[in-house]
């Protein structure tokens, strides 16, 4: 099979990152990873709630005496818009409309770099407070929890960026198509965790 | 055409095996590499055993002593037993079941330089200012005050090798999952590939919690992080309960591929197919399930309360189970089969009792009440011992003599097999049967020496003369590794004329495209059918004679491995020495721009034409 043969919207098959023996392959590859992401997650997810409020005695800090939810509220919003969008770019792809995919995964981007933004400025304040990395096992469990899910984002945006500026000029192939797929699966996963983040971490932290 | 025909020099046999992504290839790499290891902590092994012969001993310093045991259970785990079955596992099972290659051939590559740097950055430490001295389990409590740097490299080393077997788990299961021949349905599988299939399952669930542990006592080390460390609020359990979640299904990693090894040995050394099949798959489905339910029977001791453990307890003895199912089924394998005893089988029979009592210990140990008599003196070492030893390292070697031929198309010295087998077997029982009596008389594991008025002296010696015949053994298989290999006779097809299962189907020496055509699979056992109804061609056949897609060589996975080390010693110095930042970003600098590179450049393989298939089969 020739991988970089040209299609139209009408010869696009219906599941195109799926086609090839690559891209079945990467396809459940790629779940399985997000399988063993779910597993070291949970791991971070125990660990922060063993250590949630812990430190050295007198401590001043606590999850309601830091967490401000109307800031981490727009942050969640961005990020799931932001999957949103991608999901746009997945319609796209199926139907065959390489300019509209690229447009929404560009969006997506943009709405990650947002809500990164907004973190960085999150942890800095946090600094500032005093409430830095080697403050207390609190710190230290709420920055590596939240700070790996950022890491993902980070890697996230470069990846799909990547995608974007390698395909400009070549549209759609059977190559590139589970490429762009499995990318998204990514993204959406980063949303999932993000989604338990604000539940876990600031909502139970300030109400529970 | 041929790539064996080919003479190379040794420049070019060395890029080959640098940039190789060919499964059969990766798995020599693997044992090689693992042999290696082997060696090694066959050697720190003996040291121990050296130091512990006599009382008050002053062969070793407490100190060594530590690193020495460290390293040994260390090694043992996680640089020999897994990757050598990693390379059976490559070997072995593309060819069961009838595919080209793995899934992600590139990723096999990158797993396997990823375990063999990981390794070798956890040795370095031995001429980096000491090894790792808290044990292989690395307690937080005991490794946050080691000083100097070995509890770095083991952190460092172990996620850098970690990274490659995770690797292998995903690739393994989707290669099973997509790349099986037609007809091969999940319930005509040869039970190595099921119990591959399984153990990467576990790998895959497995190796996270052991990563966020390792990070956790990386960043607790080296940057500044407070999980472990009470008087910050941290919590040294976390690590215990991360290392077992982890920790508890790596034995099944390592031993239910050894099930898989001795139920091919067994149905094709009887002559039989096996007994009780779909029990098999369910008993090892079973066994890799509750395996991931038991992890606190390592942490009777440390008073999760009553409840926890009598769970743990109930959960733990509930393996016993589809174990004994599994022990049932070999023994009715060979009820009324036509034995041949070769050195496999002989592995094979050796394996049932030794193996049976490593599981009836581990049951004693089940009983939590009980376990707080063990915990922690010699008994412990003796269990884990006949079950690592007697069940995964017994399997390691008849699978070496087993799968030789399809390896290498040469047949090992079956004399000097069984002679390698009665010395290790032996001097096995000889060394560790005994240590039970030495935990239950009161001796601690983990001491570098004991007094001579405790009784202890005899059995001691006899532990370590034991020892002494385990390495005989050992000397005897590397001598008939290397008389075999300058005799260099070839084999042929189906060395052990009694071969079952696909691989056994293929031309030797193996072409480097596996399967000429995909064959067509139409039972339990297809060669064996095969072979019943006369057909002289070896297979029948799923599809005519086309062009085979081929993935191309990449030099990628190595530079990438490169980058990784190199940050490792910048993670390792980083707050001590001023080049350790820079170094540290210069390494992941490295491996994220090869993976970028990866992802740019296209890379699509290449086809080898019917024309040249047709060719080479004219020419044979």
């Amino acid at each position: 099979m020739d991988l970089n043969k040209k299609y139209t919207p009408q010869t696009w098959p219906d599941h195109p990152e799926q086609v090839t023996m690559e891209g079945k392959n990467k396809f459940l590859g790629f779940w399985l990873f997000l399988g063993g992401e779910t597993v070291l997650f949970a791991s971070l997810f125990a660990t922060y709630l063993a250590l949630k409020n812990k430190g050295p005695s007198g401590m001043e800090f606590s999850t309601q005496s830091l967490f401000e939810l109307p800031l981490v509220f727009v942050m969640t919003m961005i990020l799931l818009t932001s999957s949103l969008t991608s999901v746009y770019a997945m319609y796209h792809m199926k139907n065959h409309n390489f300019k509209g995919m690229q447009l929404w995964l560009g969006i997506t981007v943009v709405l990650g770099l947002a809500f990164l933004a907004l973190e960085i400025y999150e942890f800095n304040h946090y600094v500032h407070l005093g409430f830095n990395y080697s403050q207390s096992a609190f710190s230290s469990a709420f920055f590596t929890l939240v700070g790996t899910h950022g890491l993902h984002v980070v890697v996230g945006l470069v990846w799909i960026t990547l995608l974007i500026v390698r395909n400009a000029k070549r549209g759609f192939s059977l190559y590139n198509a589970p490429k762009y797929y499995t990318a998204s699966l990514y993204w959406h996963f980063i949303d999932v965790v993000w989604v338990f983040i604000f539940t876990v971490v600031y909502l139970m932290g300030v109400v529970g | 055409m041929s790539s064996i025909a080919q003479k190379k020099g040794f420049g070019a046999t060395l890029w080959d095996y640098l940039t190789t992504v060919d499964h059969k290839k990766i798995a020599v790499m693997y044992l090689i590499a693992g042999g290696l290891f082997f060696v090694i902590g066959g050697i720190e092994a003996m040291l121990i055993r050296i130091q512990l012969a006599k009382p008050d001993n002053d062969f070793v310093s407490a100190g060594l002593f530590n690193e020495i045991i460290t390293m040994h259970g260390t090694t043992m785990i996680f640089l020999a037993a897994m990757p050598i079955l990693f390379g059976f596992m490559n070997a072995v099972m593309p060819l069961q079941i009838g595919a080209r290659d793995v899934a992600f051939p590139f990723l096999n590559s990158l797993g396997f330089w990823l375990f063999l740097f990981g390794g070798l950055f956890l040795n370095l430490s031995w001429f980096m200012g000491g090894a790792p001295d808290a044990g292989w389990t690395s307690y937080a409590s005991l490794s946050l005050a080691s000083p100097g740097h070995g509890i770095d490299f083991y952190a460092i080393g172990l996620q850098i090798a970690g990274a490659g077997t995770y690797i292998g788990g995903i690739n393994f299961l989707v290669t099973i999952i997509n790349m099986r021949a037609p007809g091969m349905t999940y319930m005509r599988m040869p039970l190595f590939t099921w119990t591959t299939f399984v153990a990467s399952a576990l790998i895959l669930f497995a190796f996270p919690p052991l990563t966020i542990g390792l990070f956790f006592l990386i960043l607790d080390r080296m940057f500044g992080g407070n999980f472990f460390d009470h008087t910050m609020g941290g919590n040294t359990i976390i690590w215990e309960h991360l290392f077992w979640i982890f920790g508890h299904p790596e034995v099944y990693i390592l031993i239910l591929p050894a099930f898989g090894i001795f139920s091919e040995i067994f149905t094709i050394f009887s002559r039989k197919r096996l007994f009780g099949y779909s029990s098999m798959v369910f008993a090892t489905v079973l066994i890799g399930f509750l395996g991931f339910m038991v992890w606190a029977h390592h942490m009777f001791t440390v008073g999760l309360g009553p409840t926890a453990n009598a769970i743990f307890a109930v959960a733990t003895m509930a393996i016993a189970v589809p174990t004994g199912m599994k022990i049932f089924n070999w023994l009715l394998t060979m009820w009324g089969g036509s034995i041949k005893v070769t050195t496999p089988m002989l592995y094979a029979l050796g394996f049932i009792p030794s193996f049976v009592a490593g599981g009836v210990t581990g049951v004693m140990q089940g009983a939590a009440p009980l376990d707080y008599q063990l915990h922690d003196s010699y008994f412990i070492v003796a269990h884990f011992h006949y079950v690592i030893v007697g069940g995964v390292v017994l399997a390691i070697l008849a699978a070496v003599h087993l799968y030789w031929p399809l390896m290498f198309n040469q047949m090992l010295s079956e004399r000097l097999g069984k002679w390698t087998f009665w010395f290790f077997f032996i001097g096995f029982h000889l060394t560790f049967f005994i240590q039970h009596f030495l935990g239950l008389m009161g001796m601690p594991r983990r001491v570098f020496t004991f007094r001579a008025d405790q009784g202890w002296d005899l059995f001691n010696l006899i532990s370590s003369v034991g020892a002494a015949f385990m390495a005989i053994g050992v000397i005897i298989l590397v001598y008939n590794i290397i008389v075999t290999a300058v005799r260099n006779v070839p084999v042929g097809n189906d060395p052990w004329e009694d071969g079952r299962t696909l691989e056994w189907a293929i031309p030797q020496p193996v072409p480097f495209y596996n399967f000429r055509q995909t064959p067509l699979v139409r039972g339990l056992d297809p060669f064996w059918i095969e072979k019943q109804e006369g057909n002289k061609e070896g297979m029948t056949y799923a599809e005519p004679l086309s062009d085979i897609h081929m993935p191309n060589n990449s030099f990628i996975p190595f530079v990438m491995t490169v980058g990784l080390f190199i940050a490792g010693f910048g993670a390792l110095y980083h707050g001590e020495k001023d080049w350790a930042l820079p170094v540290l970003i210069l390494g992941f600098a490295i491996t994220f721009s090869s993976m970028a590179v990866r992802s740019l450049k296209d890379d699509h393989g290449f086809h080898i034409h019917k024309e040249d298939l047709m060719n080479e089969k004219g020419g044979k």
